[in-house]
């Protein structure tokens, strides 16, 4: 099987060939709700293709997110051969087999591409600690719950929670909420005293400076020096290494078919992400949310999937999140 | 004075003979997605979102807007005329707007329902043109126990002013809240009464069940009882619409307390759904003769109207301000507003105002225009009552499976549909209301997470409950609702309530 995939993404790896074209309205997966992240990028995409003529057929957006985002795995599992589905993936491809035990393997389905890396944040309200230091001493004095905010139960958030306390000794505790924008204002409303959004779910409440990003979950700052706030641009922020906090985390977002689709078809959608991220949409849209650019397909791909499943892999298992 | 200029600006942005064609062609699109069951709003804008692609931001949220409100309007339709709610708001339409089409006076429900929109909206819309920079903070002020307390406060009003067995209702509600539970649990990322199934996984869509629960039900008691639908064609002129607006003075009341309910509720974070309930149920509460309602009073269509569209028009400011939708067509447009280059915030009110003054004038334009054109289309729609039975019965069954079809294109939906058209049935026979069922299968999810939040929040204890002056006067609220029945008996036995007793003896 994944010999298979991996001659499959081979032979595709050459500049696509004037070959197989969708002969129907494409669905772009979206495997979150409305307004998220994926959705956003979805959109984004939507508009880059409609907008540059990438593709003769139309690409609708179609949301999948019932189940924390297994409704969207499952579809696309159920959807065997059907080269009309695009699923927009990310980090859940792996953690939600193992927290939830969803009868899901990311290897079933067909890799196009890795097309951005999402970067994770750790942002307290304005009015609260300045740095690292000092909010993790409020963390340890606090004297009832500490509270973290983050999205969904056993996921990327809760994770990077776990391992926050790990490095810190300090104490949280984790609320889950249905979305990154939900954590977003209940941090603004003061109900939780911290969150781990990615840039694009607390972007517009740090212009209005409402919350503060204390450090980037990443070995190395963000490239963006463009202005955000009056006074802050991205690169700004400093690593939580160089805070003293070793903690990283980097998610994919990458597209996938579904399986047993051919390789000329696999081809076609190869082409079309690589042509979307030469667009002034795409770039546009990966400064304005603090997104690491990255185009990896074929073996390459695979490859980057493998470490990085490993690598959730461990990271659920350390936080003691794999069910039994 | 800010908010006036800033208004008239907008007007003036609106005011091109593109963004009035706009309108209009959105209003119309807008009522037939609402007419057919299940497509309703969300699906509607969803599917017109790409069209505006090419505008420019304005007119393209001027159209979809005008979508929404179309949809709206064309929501109580199907209500009053078939007995099948399109949106979640509309449900509490049903209760009195149905029966008054089976007597006859369709056309009077319809002109009820239709004004009572116009109403509501146009307070809510007044209310975000003067307070929006205040009311955004007071939607942050919502945090887990505020918004249980809400959540709260509905379900007991639903136990404590209903007029039905309060035994039944509970056994109605607790039916809906162990139906809301099966699929993915949020809080802990579980799932939970699924039984392998992956069909289950999603949950049990409360749209589909609310097509089967209202609809399908409905269609199998008609086959049961006689092969006609009730309701006599009612001949719509102007002398009924203007019949049902001599009386609207003798009605201010309801109409200014559910204005009042449905902008509280739509402000408060996901607290829409429920304002057509509780606007409902209150008006039952204070009416001289509660036991009329649900038998075809002209009140029962007011009341739950009003509320609806204040919060369905109010809940777009959270939407614009923090980024919450409030419904599930508020949720498309925010995707509309991303692609436009439009990050709802609140440096959405600071950075383009042309926007969001050009939206807010067009909600004043919009449901102007939309409240003329679907009073001169009721002959139309109410005219469908003439066709026999035997033809739109079908026609309901399939427009009903399509719906329920396209909210997640789920074969599965169509069972599921059909299962809740028997259950529905079964429950109007035995006597058991649907309406608290369908609350909690809305509502339940959502309350249980707020709970669970809050404790996860407060270290467990129910003090956080009554922890500052918000929360406690929610959660105490509520709880004088709920035993409301024991506490009007006492006063009552005191003789505090004789006075208005009265006129009832």
């Amino acid at each position: 099987m994944k010999a298979a995939i991996a001659l499959a993404t081979a032979l595709c790896g050459t500049p696509a060939f004037a070959g197989w074209e969708p002969s129907k309205p494409v669905e772009i997966v979206v495997a979150a709700g409305a307004g998220g992240a994926s959705d956003q990028m979805a959109r984004m995409m939507q508009a880059a293709i409609q907008k540059n003529n990438l593709m003769k057929q139309p690409m609708v957006v179609s949301l999948k997110g019932g189940a924390s985002g297994a409704e969207a795995l499952m579809y696309m599992k159920s959807s065997e051969g059907d080269p009309n589905k695009v699923l927009i993936a990310y980090s859940l491809i792996y953690m939600l087999p193992l927290s939830a035990k969803i009868p899901f393997n990311w290897r079933e389905l067909t890799p196009v591409s890795v097309v951005a890396l999402d970067q994770f944040v750790l942002w307290d309200n304005s009015a609260g600690p300045k740095t690292v230091k000092e909010f993790v001493a409020a963390a340890k004095a606090a004297s009832s719950p500490f509270k973290m905010g983050g999205t969904g139960s056993k996921r990327e958030d809760h994770v990077l929670t776990v391992f926050l306390e790990q490095k810190t000794g300090a104490k949280f505790s984790y609320l889950p909420y249905k979305s990154g924008g939900e954590a977003a204002t209940q941090l603004v409303g003061n109900h939780t005293e911290a969150n781990v959004n990615n840039p694009s779910e607390n972007l517009e409440v740090w212009r209005a400076g409402q919350v503060r990003p204390l450090c980037v979950f990443d070995k190395e700052r963000i490239s963006y020096t463009s202005k955000v706030t009056d006074t802050q641009s991205w690169a700004d922020i400093p690593t939580c290494k160089e805070e003293g906090v070793d903690v990283q985390y980097l998610m994919l977002r990458a597209m996938f078919l579904p399986g047993k689709v051919t390789a000329e078809q696999q081809a076609f959608y190869v082409d079309l992400f690589h042509k979307v991220t030469q667009t002034a949409e795409y770039k546009d849209y990966m400064e304005k949310q603090a997104l690491k650019p990255i185009f990896l397909t074929g073996k390459d791909m695979v490859q980057f999937l493998e470490a990085d499943d490993a690598l959730n892999k461990s990271l659920m298992t350390e936080a003691g999140f794999v069910a039994k | 004075m800010e908010a006036f200029g800033l208004l008239l600006h907008g007007f003036a942005v609106l005011l091109t003979w593109k963004t009035l064609v706009l309108m209009m062609v959105g209003l119309v699109l807008g009522i037939f997605v609402g007419v057919l069951p299940g497509l309703g709003g969300p699906n509607g804008v969803a599917i017109l979102l790409p069209l505006t692609f090419t505008m420019d931001p304005t007119s393209a949220i001027v159209m979809l807007s005008c979508i929404y409100w179309g949809a709206l309007f064309g929501g109580a339709i199907t209500s009053i005329l078939f007995n099948i709610p399109g949106e979640a708001w509309s449900v509490a339409t049903t209760f009195d707007g149905y029966p008054m089409a089976q007597q006859g006076r369709a056309a009077e429900a319809l002109t009820a329902a239709f004004t009572s929109s116009f109403i509501g909206s146009l307070v809510a819309v007044l209310l975000i043109t003067f307070l929006a920079p205040m009311i955004s903070s007071f939607a942050l002020k919502f945090g887990p126990p505020e918004f249980f307390a809400v959540y709260l406060l509905t379900f007991c009003s639903f136990v404590g002013l209903g007029r039905e067995a309060k035994h039944k209702t509970v056994i109605s509600m607790s039916l809906g809240l162990l139906l809301a539970g099966i699929g993915m649990d949020t809080v802990s990322g579980n799932l939970r009464m699924t039984f392998g199934s992956p069909e289950l996984l999603r949950g049990i869509n409360f749209l589909v069940a609310v097509i089967g629960l209202f609809g399908i039900s409905e269609i199998l008691l008609t086959m049961e009882e006689r092969l006609a639908l009730r309701g006599h064609a009612a001949g719509i002129s102007l002398r009924v619409v203007l019949g049902v607006w001599k009386d609207l003075p003798k009605y201010w009341v309801t109409l200014l307390r559910s204005s009042f309910i449905g902008c509280w509720l739509g402000i408060t974070p996901g607290g829409a759904i429920a304002a057509s309930f509780m606007g409902y149920n209150l008006a039952k509460r204070f009416a001289k003769e509660p036991e009329n309602f649900g038998k075809g009073r002209i009140e029962g269509v007011f009341a739950p109207e009003t509320a609806a569209h204040a919060s369905g028009t109010s809940a777009l400011l959270p939407m614009l301000a923090l980024g919450i939708p409030g419904s599930g067509t508020a949720a498309i447009l925010l995707g509309g507003l991303m692609v436009w280059g439009l990050n709802p915030g609140p440096m959405l009110f600071v950075e383009h105002k042309d926007f969001v003054w050009g939206l807010i004038a067009s909600m004043y334009l919009g449901n102007v225009v939309g409240l003329v054109l679907v009073l001169t289309t009721v002959p139309i729609f109410a005219s469908i009552l003439r066709v026999p039975f035997a033809a739109v019965a079908p026609m309901i069954v399939v427009s009903c499976a399509i719906g329920a079809y396209a909210i997640q294109n789920a074969m599965f939906d169509i069972w599921l549909m059909l299962g809740f058209g028997i259950v529905g049935y079964v429950f109007k026979k035995i006597g058991i209301p649907l309406a608290p069922f369908t609350l909690a299968l809305v509502l339940g999810n959502r309350a249980e997470d707020a709970f669970r939040l809050s404790m996860i929040g407060s270290g467990g204890t129910l003090k956080v409950f009554w922890s500052n002056g918000l929360v406690s006067s929610i959660t105490t609220l509520a709880l004088l609702l709920l035993f409301w029945p024991v506490i009007d008996n006492l006063l009552g036995r005191v003789g505090w309530t004789q006075r208005a007793r009265a006129p009832s003896q």
